[in-house]
């Protein structure tokens, strides 16, 4: 293959059809008050592992509830386990839980 | 298709296209990207339609790519606009026709503005006579080079020697039309037909005998993008414009891809060749590309002009199975020549895009 100096670059189009949902299904059956989620960003906010890193507990929900799994499995092991988010969370979601599901998920699914 | 409500749009956005005495100026580009496609316009209009064109020696660039990729400011633009303008009215013409969406598009917003800000085109025509001299009439009627082909199809059409039907199987060709995105996004009451369902290829495509593909990406852009493709850094960006479009078109299986801006045919056909050999992929059919036509390039086509003489060879796509399926002659052995019958040169064979054997 050329190198014309550039690349074409992914495009970045959120297909629900062609997406890898596998993971996001397994997550739901495992862990069903993560529906209840506002999207707050509470979780974020008060995450130890995020007052030092770049992880961000919605962002993950958010692109395993969009089938966007590439990364996921790097960007999970940043959490401590702490379960400070699961604390502030206004809606009860279970998300150390959810965390967990998210490790069996890539374990089994790949 | 849908066809009903698109019909009730282009009824809405309809223009008045001036019916001669146009003053006509060029593009920056096209004589390099399609060298045939000006010259044929000239010739349809002169001598099928015997319509009068006028060309000023003077013309100069419109600045609308300098002013699209942000380094020419909007008041210099005005300016060599302003002049352009000086030079039709010294010509004594009023129909100003553009062979460039760009200019269209730039020409389109610089009569706007002023429409709006009047005391910007006093100021813009102070500058004129300072810097030249010069003074102008605004056009009459402005109107792009494919609105002209528009508004006389029928007439090519009925002295048309071949018509857009496969002739293989008899049914109309299949084809994508492709408008370029200054035509009428920007303003869509000067373009026909609107922004969304722009009706001027469509026209073409329908009286001169094929069917037009509706397919999800149809009003995404070419992928030129002007700084998009300028700045080499960001070519990426291009071509991945390029390849949405060409991987929402491919399963309708288009015979050919209609375009009338300078831009998106070069971008159109030129990728295709950049993918095949970045990624080896091509999205004809047995391994050939599709083919990209300007509108001037099939009016001549369809009104029996040889395909050599349109500038076809300079093509990246091949296009002799358009030329096969339609049943139009040419001579294999001529593709390279020049008019003179020395050789011009050909290009090295691309590693995956398929050249076309004559059967």
């Amino acid at each position: 293959m050329k190198d014309f100096g550039y690349s074409v670059l992914k495009d970045e189009t959120i297909d629900y059809d062609r997406q890898d949902m596998r993971i996001a299904k397994y997550v739901l059956l495992q862990e069903p008050s993560i529906q209840l989620c506002i999207g707050c960003g509470s979780c974020s906010g008060t995450c130890a592992a995020g007052h030092f890193t770049e992880f961000n507990i919605r962002r993950v929900h958010t692109l395993i509830r969009r089938g966007e799994t590439r990364l996921l499995k790097k960007e999970i092991q940043k959490c401590m386990f702490c379960g400070k988010c699961q604390l502030v969370c206004p809606r009860g979601v279970n998300l150390r839980n959810l965390i967990l599901s998210i490790n069996k998920a890539i374990e089994q699914i790949g | 298709m849908n066809i009903e409500g698109k019909r009730n749009i282009w009824a809405t956005y309809q223009k008045e296209i001036a019916g001669d005495r146009f003053f006509y100026v060029r593009s920056c580009v096209r004589q390099n990207f399609f060298p045939g496609s000006e010259k044929t316009f000239l010739r349809i209009m002169k001598e099928e339609l015997k319509k009068e064109v006028f060309e000023h020696a003077a013309h100069t660039t419109c600045s609308g790519i300098g002013y699209h990729t942000d380094v020419v400011p909007f008041e210099t633009a005005m300016t060599m606009v302003a002049r352009q303008f000086a030079l039709m009215t010294e010509s004594g013409y009023e129909n100003f026709t553009t062979s460039c969406i760009t200019s269209f598009g730039l020409y389109a917003e610089i009569l706007e503005t002023w429409a709006h800000f009047p005391e910007v085109e006093e100021r813009i025509r102070q500058h004129l006579i300072k810097a030249t001299g010069r003074t102008f009439i605004k056009p009459a009627n402005l109107s792009h080079a494919s609105d002209v082909i528009f508004k006389f199809r029928k007439e090519i059409g009925a002295v048309s020697k071949f018509r857009l039907v496969n002739k293989y199987t008899g049914k109309p060709l299949q084809v994508v039309e492709h408008i370029g995105c200054h035509y009428s996004k920007m303003f869509p009451n000067k373009g026909v037909g609107g922004a969304e369902y722009p009706y001027v290829l469509i026209g073409m495509i329908e009286d001169w005998g094929g069917e037009v593909i509706d397919y999800p990406e149809r009003r995404h852009c070419c992928g030129f993008g002007f700084r998009q493709y300028l700045v080499q850094a960001n070519r990426g960006y291009s071509i991945a414009c390029s390849k949405k479009k060409f991987e929402s078109m491919a399963p309708y299986k288009p015979d050919f891809i209609l375009t009338n801006c300078p831009g998106c045919p070069m971008f159109l056909d030129r990728w295709q060749y950049a993918l095949s050999e970045m990624e080896g992929i091509t999205y004809g059919e047995n391994g050939l590309g599709i083919p990209v036509l300007t509108y001037e390039e099939l009016a001549g086509m369809l009104l029996g002009y040889d395909p050599w003489d349109l500038g076809m060879q300079v093509h990246q796509v091949p296009v002799e199975p358009l030329l096969d399926k339609i049943g139009i002659p040419y001579d294999s052995q001529r593709k390279f020549l020049t008019i003179d019958g020395k050789s011009m040169g050909q290009p090295e064979s691309p590693s995956f895009l398929k050249f076309y054997q004559h059967e």
